[in-house]
């Protein structure tokens, strides 16, 4: 297994297929570093040559500018940019729905253009070209449910490929009744990851973990990593950490394949 | 002329003169925002007219009220027709001008407009049900008591009282063609009114049955006229609004926060990318983010003259779902209520509105030196700004492509940027960003991940 970075790359007069944006979650959040260990996992075995920034990525300035403060997101971003237009990077893949949105979305405006591509569709995409196969025996017949992020499905109007990756996993997709175009957040989107709650009557994330206990699916698969600490602690709250597990996309992949 | 005529042309005059008034104040409200260039891609911006203004493709999402909805909306347009022959009989002393010259096709008109009516009376009985009985959630909130309350059943009751003029108006024609065939020319035989009509009104004095007609068409042109000028102080003004709102709507990525070329700007300099920029020690400093509704931009003040006060933003959101303050359409309704506010106290002219700046220089009140010791902060709470996830739900939900999401962004902005203040949990992320690239103040590299990835593998 090989995980290079850019600079690697540069010195050696190369360059990737792909940049693997890895985001602060999946570098440094423990249960968001499983996501990322199984992504590259599966590049590897799909044969991808990718390579991340390492010290050199910067947080994209998703929650910054969510939060009201346009100063640090245009440090952040900005430099960011330096960095990959530095490279000269074209495609990116990342397993964070909020980088993928600010880096398609929010970077051309500053000088950043790229083609972005969010880790479920990329998957997809291997998928269909034949460089990824999955073989379903592990989830045959399980009851999966889906949880739309709002920052890939609402705002981006990806509802499709990580569904046609749980078809691929022949696993019995159960929707929730909030699903697609009305989806439920989790709670923690527009900064409020890194603050407590308003006061209300529940948590958004409790709220959530009871819609997907009453589709009676084992396993909830997501594809952000904030959708899966929020869900993974909604879960704790509802005692049911031991009976519904909250995995990403690619987590049940490796699963499927024993990587 | 006769003295029917005199009245007509007379109350038309008046109704539309007040109206015009009250339009140009609206709009004038509306401007009152920043100014903002939206335009281009004219296809997209009519498909868009056509299919979610016109067609009502996102009321869809919630069927049972979209079609008690498009009922009474369909019944408005092809009312329309019959209105202008009102006007036309009106102002020239006539009765039912279209009558003899369309013959059948008046029959099927007027038919389909009977029909439309009736649909759209059970639709407004349903609604005021939903509304009073049934208690629908989204209907009684918090912000939904007092004058929303009271306007919603209004705005029903005068969709009642234009059902009843069209049938008293339409009943009694239909008797009045059988006595005086001469002056109430023939208009086929009505699906409703040639029943209701002689079942109601046969054997009555002609001069009777005339009065009756006459009040039916009098009742309808006069609660027209009264809805005309009842639009701008009322949630019902999206029956027009809705139209430029939605064509003037975003085209670019929900996901695309507008950008802040004056601070990108900045943080270039300070980088080095751009040639240092030239800085006014005279200029006073710069305010960023939405203190006011002169810091919105139009189009957020069209969107809150354009919101219906329906709620689907709010039925949606996952914050006030959980029981948490916000609601997106209390937002806007903040911000409508506002700018009413700033408009009305501009009409007085009174100094006591003008900044202490401006009266220190004598000045007349303006918009610009405009300052009654209040702003949007006094109708919007911090913790109702706080409490948004930026999932975009209201955004896909509301008929009108009203954007909520864009005021409490702009708020936070000014609550950050030119406050300092905010969420103090906020800070730390802040920092953090700021020194280490990362949203956690975290001692590790950024790719540890990988060293014990590829230590694991070995």
């Amino acid at each position: 297994m090989k995980i290079n970075t850019m600079a690697e790359y540069q010195s050696e007069g190369k360059k990737p297929e792909v940049l693997f944006w890895v985001g602060c979650a999946g570098s440094f959040d423990a249960r968001a570093q499983k996501v990322t260990k199984a992504f590259v996992k599966i590049l590897n075995a799909a044969g991808i040559d990718f390579a991340i920034l390492g010290n050199e990525e910067s947080c994209t300035g998703d929650p910054a500018r969510r939060a009201g403060n346009e100063f640090v997101f245009q440090m952040t971003a900005l430099q960011n940019i330096e960095v990959l237009n530095m490279y000269e990077v074209k495609d990116i893949v990342t397993a964070c729905p909020h980088c993928f949105n600010t880096l398609k979305n929010e970077y051309p405006a500053l000088g950043g253009n790229y083609n972005v591509i969010h880790h479920t569709s990329y998957l997809n995409s291997l998928l269909k070209d034949g460089r990824l196969t999955i073989e379903g025996g592990a989830f045959k017949g399980k009851k999966v449910t889906y949880h739309d992020s709002c920052y890939l499905g609402r705002v981006n109007g990806i509802y499709e490929a990580p569904r046609e990756l749980i078809a691929a996993l022949d696993a019995e997709l159960v929707e929730m009744k909030r699903c697609k175009t009305n989806g439920l957040c989790c709670g923690a989107g527009g900064a409020q990851m890194f603050k407590e709650d308003e006061p209300g009557d529940k948590r958004i994330n409790i709220e959530r973990a009871e819609e997907i206990i009453s589709t009676g699916a084992k396993v909830v698969a997501a594809n952000c990593p904030f959708c899966i600490t929020m869900l993974s602690d909604g879960m704790k709250a509802k005692d049911k950490q031991e009976d519904i597990m909250v995995h990403d996309l690619s987590e049940l992949i490796v699963q499927a394949k024993n990587l | 002329m006769s003295i029917g005529q005199i009245i007509f042309i007379l109350v038309i005059v008046v109704a539309f003169s007040i109206a015009i008034r009250n339009f140009s104040k609206i709009r004038r409200n509306i401007l009152l925002g920043k100014d903002e260039e939206i335009s281009g891609n004219e296809g997209k911006r009519w498909k868009n007219v056509l299919l979610i203004a016109f067609g009502q493709k996102k009321m869809i999402k919630r069927w049972i009220p979209a079609v008690l909805h498009l009922s009474i909306y369909v019944a408005f347009l092809f009312t329309q027709i019959e209105l202008i022959e009102i006007m036309i009989d009106g102002f020239f002393g006539v009765h039912r001008f279209f009558a003899p010259y369309l013959g059948g096709l008046y029959t099927l008109i007027i038919s389909s407009i009977e029909i439309l009516s009736f649909a759209a009376l059970v639709a407004t009985f349903i609604f005021l049900a939903r509304r009073n009985l049934l208690k629908i959630p989204r209907f009684i909130m918090p912000e939904m008591g007092g004058w929303p309350k009271l306007d919603g059943n209004l705005i029903l009751l005068g969709e009642i009282a234009l059902v009843t003029g069209i049938f008293m108006m339409n009943g009694a024609d239909v008797v009045l063609q059988k006595m005086d065939p001469q002056h109430y020319p023939a208009t086929g035989f009505l699906p409703i009114s040639s029943v209701l009509g002689p079942m109601l009104f046969d054997g009555l004095d002609i001069n009777i049955v005339k009065a009756i007609e006459r009040i039916g068409w009098w009742l309808h042109l006069i609660v027209v006229l009264g809805f005309l000028n009842y639009l701008p102080i009322s949630k019902h003004l999206h029956i027009f609004l809705a139209f430029p709102n939605v064509w003037y709507s975003k085209l670019t990525s929900r996901g695309e926060i507008e950008n802040m070329p004056e601070i990108m700007n900045e943080v270039k300099s300070m980088m080095g990318l751009i040639p240092e920029q030239e800085v006014d020690m005279e200029a006073e400093l710069p305010e960023f983010g939405a203190k006011d509704i002169f810091d919105l931009s139009w189009k957020n003040i069209m969107d809150a003259y354009s919101c219906t006060e329906c709620g689907r933003c709010s039925a949606v959101c996952p914050a006030n779902l959980t029981g948490k303050k916000l609601s997106p359409r209390k937002i806007l309704m903040d911000i409508r209520d506002r700018a009413t506010e700033v408009g009305r106290n501009l009409d007085t002219g009174g100094l006591k509105f003008v900044s202490e700046e401006g009266r220190a220089k004598n000045e007349q009140l303006t918009a610009k030196n405009y300052d009654d010791g209040k702003n949007l902060f006094d109708y919007i709470t911090r913790e109702e700004l706080h409490a948004c996830t930026t999932c975009n739900a209201c955004v896909e939900a509301c008929p009108v492509t009203i954007n909520p999401l864009e005021p409490i962004l702009k708020m936070r902005r000014y609550e950050v940027l030119t406050e300092s203040a905010g969420p103090s949990d906020w800070l730390p992320m802040f920092t953090s960003i700021e020194n280490s690239g990362s949203v956690w103040q975290v001692p590790e590299d950024r790719d540890k991940w990988a060293k014990d990835l590829l230590e694991e593998n070995q």
